[in-house]
């Protein structure tokens, strides 16, 4: 084959088909230490190990949500962490049939001569690393490219540089028994319509499994991780089942159906917003030989973060909203999600932040 | 969109969705003077204008072989040729439901500095003979790039040059109402395995559709036209499933879904041997997001060819020969081609012709 054969192939192509299971799907709970300190201020949390691993095991022991998840994207501090009884959190996840992950991109750094275009770093050193997580019980790893439009972006350096990253990425981690999961992250900022969007996504994922080929990955142990085809957060929105139509055609024109399933980060949508675009693609009639699931961090936790406000008295309602989050996006896999569900405070809200940055 | 949405958008989907029929295929019968002229003279018939037009009306006026085909493809002398009735072949297409469609390459030139590598030519001008084309009745057209596989082929350059000029034809097509059929060819000349055949068909078509985006092509509405996957013509056969298995994830790993479907080349393989391939493609349980079926010249014609042998009197059996090919190919499009249900033994002979050019 044009792949390289690793030797965890089989593992690889079992793990990604696994994450892809319909009815399921991740949470990416891998905010970095300084990211999670903005969510924690945003609640008046102050930013403590003991607090992230609070958050992090209100989230995974919440009784009920674990069926709904096939994996779990960690930042490295909680890949090592137990939960109050001293059981490892890897462990907790894998009792409860939910494969850990890990964050492995170091984050963006600006481009020179472009305009305020970035590259991900994070290659140096990243096959040892992956040996260790893997050690540690990860089994897939994530990397987020980012991308933004604007009248002369993405331009084709920025492209090429993000996408031949996230193939380095991706190989290395399957040398390494990872699952990659590929992030080529289009921002929603801007004013532009949903074409716009659609023609840069397109762009962009030709290039990066062009890219991919080159580099050998085989994309039957790969997940894709893109943003959904929507008009720019300063235009007027548009129904679910246009964002379901465009997105969809995007991907038709651009994933090989060698890859097993697609999970869509949430961007700056709302909770709720994110799962009814997820719902309308999982109803649309169509060719979709990959499956379409959900990679949500904000819109899987907002609501939840709001209700448990740091308080230990909070948390049993606070992982009900997590688990109301959880049932809405396992049903839009499957296109039955009626759009019913209680909404948390906030689950309605915006989480779209200017130029965001983990 | 990345696509280019011209005037003709909704024909061209609509064009290549019906060529992809199932149960259908296309016959190509777009031989040059030249090539048939080869033909002709192994089965001792001269190569004049009417030899030329007699063997093509016994084709298509064959009793129940166009109900197989959804297209025919033509060289520029038989677009303008009749039937002896008087009736243009085009309108005698038309009439019974197959689509005509035109060769529109101007063959092969070598690229100096490779080992024997070629880049194929027909771009000049190539808008306005569209548009004459699309005027006389066709909908379709179809250029061949041509690699090999050798110790350093093909090269970088050689993929790049073809790739780039099937998507500059492609275009130009669509501008002009006729679907491009995509045929990157990669010879089978060599005594390479089944896996090099493989990862050079995967690198080429990767190179194909990143090519094609680049150049905004819609792909809805264009069809692919690849070699199947098979060991070199100077290694040791393999039994149709594993041809069918490596073709198809080569397929899956760079044919976007919104492609419609593919028809195969028969390269230099016998008639039989060809159909017996495309059922087993067919009949594997994989999912493939286009329709998998026949765009055969010699192995639709071989046998037809010399039951004929240019003598009228031979005209009914040669008909009922090709009927047998059309349908037995009809079947494997579907999965349901029985083996041996035809005879003949010229349907198991070999068609292979080192280093062939049309």
């Amino acid at each position: 084959m044009a792949s390289f054969t690793s030797k965890y192939a089989d593992e690889l192509i079992a793990n990604a088909a696994y994450i892809g299971t319909p009815g399921k799907g991740i949470l990416a709970a891998d905010e970095s230490t300084g990211t999670i300190g903005k969510r924690l201020s945003s609640i008046n949390v102050e930013n403590v190990e003991s607090n992230r691993r609070a958050l992090r095991e209100l989230l995974f022991t919440t009784s009920g949500a674990l069926p709904c998840l096939s994996g779990v994207i960690l930042f490295e501090e909680t890949l090592y962490q137990k939960s109050s009884k001293g059981t490892p959190f890897v462990d907790i996840l894998k009792e409860g049939g939910v494969l850990p992950g890990i964050k492995v991109d170091k984050g963006t750094v600006s481009l020179p001569g472009t305009n305020g275009e970035t590259t991900t770093q994070g290659l140096d050193g990243l096959g040892e690393r992956c040996k260790k997580y893997y050690e540690a019980g990860a089994r897939f790893a994530k990397w987020r490219a980012v991308l933004k439009i604007g009248p002369n972006e993405p331009s084709e350096l920025a492209i090429r540089e993000n996408a031949y990253g996230l193939a380095r990425y991706a190989a290395i981690c399957q040398e390494n028994g990872l699952v990659p999961i590929v992030e080529p992250e289009i921002l929603v900022d801007g004013s532009h319509d949903i074409q716009k969007c659609a023609e840069a996504t397109e762009r962009v994922l030709a290039a990066c499994y062009k890219a991919l080929s080159d580099h050998h990955v085989m994309l039957e142990g790969t997940l894709l991780k893109p943003n959904m085809v929507t008009p720019g957060s300063e235009s007027g929105k548009v129904a679910p089942e246009v964002v379901a139509e465009y997105t969809v055609r995007a991907l038709q024109r651009t994933v090989p159906a060698a890859v097993p399933a697609v999970v869509f980060l949430s961007g700056g949508q709302s909770e709720e917003e994110a799962t009814r675009n997820l719902n309308a693609m999982n109803q649309l009639k169509t060719k979709k030989p990959w499956s379409l699931s959900f990679s949500f961090g904000r819109a899987l936790q907002q609501s939840t973060l709001k209700t448990w406000g740091g308080k230990e008295e909070n948390v049993k309602k606070a992982q009900e909203a997590f688990l109301v989050r959880c049932k809405a996006n396992s049903e839009a896999t499957l296109g039955v999600y009626k759009g019913d569900a209680q909404l948390g405070e906030g689950a309605a809200e915006s989480l779209h932040v200017k130029d965001y940055k983990y | 969109m990345s696509a280019f949405v011209g005037k003709y958008a909704d024909e061209l989907i609509k064009t290549a969705k019906y060529i992809a029929t199932p149960g259908k295929g296309i016959l190509a019968a777009d031989e040059s003077t030249g090539t048939i002229g080869k033909r002709f003279s192994s089965i001792n018939v001269e190569n004049i204008e009417s030899n030329r037009q007699a063997l093509r009306e016994l084709l298509f006026t064959s009793p129940g072989a166009l109900p197989c085909l959804s297209g025919v493809i033509l060289f520029e002398e038989t677009l303008y040729q009749k039937t002896s009735d008087g009736k243009p072949f085009v309108e005698f297409l038309q009439e019974n439901g197959v689509i005509p469609g035109i060769k529109v390459d101007k063959g092969v030139v070598d690229l100096a500095g490779t080992n024997g590598e070629t880049t194929t030519q027909g771009l000049d001008s190539l808008d306005a003979r569209c548009q004459e084309y699309y005027k006389a009745g066709a909908r379709f057209a179809k250029w061949r790039a041509v690699l090999k596989i050798g110790a350093t082929e093909p090269s970088e350059l050689s993929i790049q040059e073809n790739a780039k000029g099937l998507a500059r034809y492609a275009i130009i097509c669509q501008e002009n109402g006729l679907v491009p059929i995509v045929e990157p060819e990669v010879l089978t000349d060599g005594s390479h395995d089944i896996k090099k055949c493989a990862a050079v068909t995967e690198t080429v078509l990767s190179a194909v559709y990143k090519a094609l985006n680049d150049h905004h092509v819609l792909l809805e509405g264009t069809l692919l036209k690849p070699n199947m996957v098979t060991p070199g013509s100077d290694s040791a056969k393999v039994a149709p499933e594993v041809i069918a298995e490596y073709t198809v994830n080569a397929l899956r790993r760079t044919v976007p879904p919104a492609v419609p479907g593919i028809v195969f080349l028969s390269g230099g393989q016998s008639e039989e041997e060809a159909t017996q391939n495309l059922n087993a493609m067919n009949k594997l349980d994989l999912l493939k997001p286009w329709t998998l079926t026949f765009s055969f010249g010699r192995a639709l014609q071989q046998s037809t060819l010399k039951a004929w042998g240019g003598k009228k009197e031979n005209v009914a059996k040669a008909q009922a020969t090709f009927l047998v090919r059309c349908k037995a190919n009809s079947d494997a499009t579907l999965g349901k081609y029985i083996t041996g249900a035809s005879g003949d033994s010229a349907a198991s002979e070999s068609l292979f012709v080192k280093g062939y050019s049309y």
